[in-house]
């Protein structure tokens, strides 16, 4: 493990992502990555009395999965960071609480998967063995959280983006053939003066295109480098603002860039506005669509990283502007 | 120029950037769903006149009404369809007024019949009655002030 440049760490022995699991909600069951899913559910409660213990319920499930999947001895598991979008993040420490896994809280709103998964690799190359990664959202639970009532019946504006009920859970390992994880950089928290909470990709865009300015200044890389450049939940608005300012400083994207809260939904048949977010929408879209992917070699080099919107309801209405920020890893094969 | 020189040339760029809602659109829906809601009130008022009813008790016939049907329809998940179509036309007459306090009823279940639906009943509308009330207080102050003489009249 050695540093480069100013935020950029590079694994000398990379970490494996040994296996991915993802859970999803009904609306994104339908959407145009619904085969990719280990799981799409037919109800948002799944059997629960409250969307909070639905949520939990999803984290914990996708864990399950994703342990069953790799064939790891849960006792085998060194560590587990989680985290998701509710206060305190109960989702993710209920979910995780029959583990008896070591438990690192994580806390990056939307950006929490990547930034899990970045702290997960330098425990794997410090000390740990096997570490488990896992985020979860709830378009329910977060409506009623930041916005209003499920019922109430409102207008939202065609910037506002639709948080993705689900989960996606990763184990990160020492040993194994890939896919590996490479570098990470870490980003710092940038603050474009955006207050409007119904355009959250504009107030995470220059925090993305910061973080993926810094990553190709520290590795020496370049966009071609890259078969594919994610970003976590920019959606349709962030995503053309990232293009933008990303070509403004000297990179351009275009041709092998998109967003994860784009490709989850079907914009027109499914009124999803700007596309998905939350801190499902990167870790679903990225266990079950690219890890697959990667799997099958059909793409071998992906720049992942996972925008936040560091906010909260009370923030919004003191009337306080949005932080952003953004975490990178590059995952090779 | 570059976008983000500056938060100011940030928002400028960001609102030409971002779309915006179809006006046009929103209001001829607002316009004749809040009228048919109206003409529905109407006919329900006129109704009750045939049948002899004081003019005072039709109009909170009306009200009860209207109320009962957005409450309703809340319940059933379908209002919010209605709102999200209409939005101040559904939202302005009082279903829209009776929708934001069975919404967060429904919403907060969950923590309670106490904290839950007592507590949070009033999240939406709490501000509306607020300042509805301290309004019409104020106009009544005026009221009496400015008309005196027409006030035994009342």
């Amino acid at each position: 493990m050695e540093k480069l440049g100013k935020q950029t760490i590079k694994f000398n022995t990379p970490p494996t992502i040994l296996e991915c699991s993802s859970i999803v909600g009904p609306k994104e069951g339908q959407g145009p990555l619904s085969k990719y899913f280990d799981q799409c559910l037919t109800d948002e409660f799944w059997g629960e009395k409250t969307w909070e213990k639905a949520e939990s319920k999803i984290i914990k499930e996708t864990i399950n999965l994703a342990i069953n999947k790799s064939g790891i001895a849960t006792t085998n598991i060194d560590y587990c960071f989680a985290g998701d979008l509710l206060n305190q993040c109960i989702s993710s420490s209920f979910g995780i609480r029959d583990l008896s896994i070591p438990f690192f809280g994580v806390f990056g709103a939307c950006s929490t998967f990547v930034e899990g998964m970045s702290l997960a690799a330098i425990c794997t190359e410090a000390v740990a063995s096997n570490v488990l990664c896992a985020t979860s959202s709830h378009f329910c639970s977060a409506e009623k959280q930041f916005r209003f009532p499920l019922e109430l019946g409102n207008q939202r504006p065609p910037s506002a983006q639709w948080t993705v009920t689900g989960s996606g859970a990763a184990i990160i390992s020492k040993e194994g053939t890939g896919p590996y994880i490479t570098n990470i950089t870490t980003g710092k928290i940038v603050d474009m003066g955006i207050s409007d909470a119904n355009n959250m990709g504009a107030a995470m865009a220059p925090a993305f295109v910061d973080t993926l300015v810094t990553h190709f200044l520290d590795t020496g890389r370049n966009p071609s480098y890259y078969d594919l450049i994610l970003s976590g939940d920019l959606g349709y608005v962030g995503k053309d603002i990232a293009i933008d300012i990303a070509k403004n400083q000297g990179y351009n994207i275009k041709s092998n860039y998109n967003d994860c809260g784009v490709l989850i939904f079907d914009k027109n048949a499914q009124d999803t506005h700007s596309g998905g977010s939350g801190c499902a929408c990167c870790a679903s879209v990225f266990s079950g669509y690219i890890f697959k992917q990667l799997q099958s070699k059909k793409i071998k080099k992906v720049l992942l990283i996972a925008t936040g919107a560091l906010m909260n309801s009370m923030s919004v209405q003191q009337g306080e502007t949005i932080p952003g920020i953004a975490h990178a890893i590059s995952i090779e094969l | 120029m570059n976008p983000i020189e500056s938060q100011e040339t940030y928002k400028q760029y960001v609102d030409k950037k971002s779309p915006n809602s179809p006006i046009l659109k929103n209001c001829f829906n607002a316009f004749w769903v809040g009228g048919l809601i109206c003409t529905i009130g109407q006919i329900i008022f006129n109704i009750c006149q045939e049948r002899q009813i004081d003019e005072t008790s039709c109009g909170t016939i009306v009200s009860i009404i209207l109320i009962g049907i957005s409450a309703f329809l809340t319940g059933l998940n379908i209002f919010n369809k209605i709102g999200k179509f209409a939005g101040a036309g559904s939202l302005i007459p009082i279903t829209g007024f009776a929708n934001s306090i069975v919404s967060p009823a429904m919403e907060y279940k969950s923590e309670g019949y106490v904290m839950g639906v007592g507590g949070k009943m009033f999240t939406v509308a709490g501000p509306v009655l607020v300042f509805g009330i301290s309004a019409s207080i104020i106009v009544g102050l005026i009221y009496i002030i400015f008309n005196t003489q027409s006030i035994t009249l009342v």
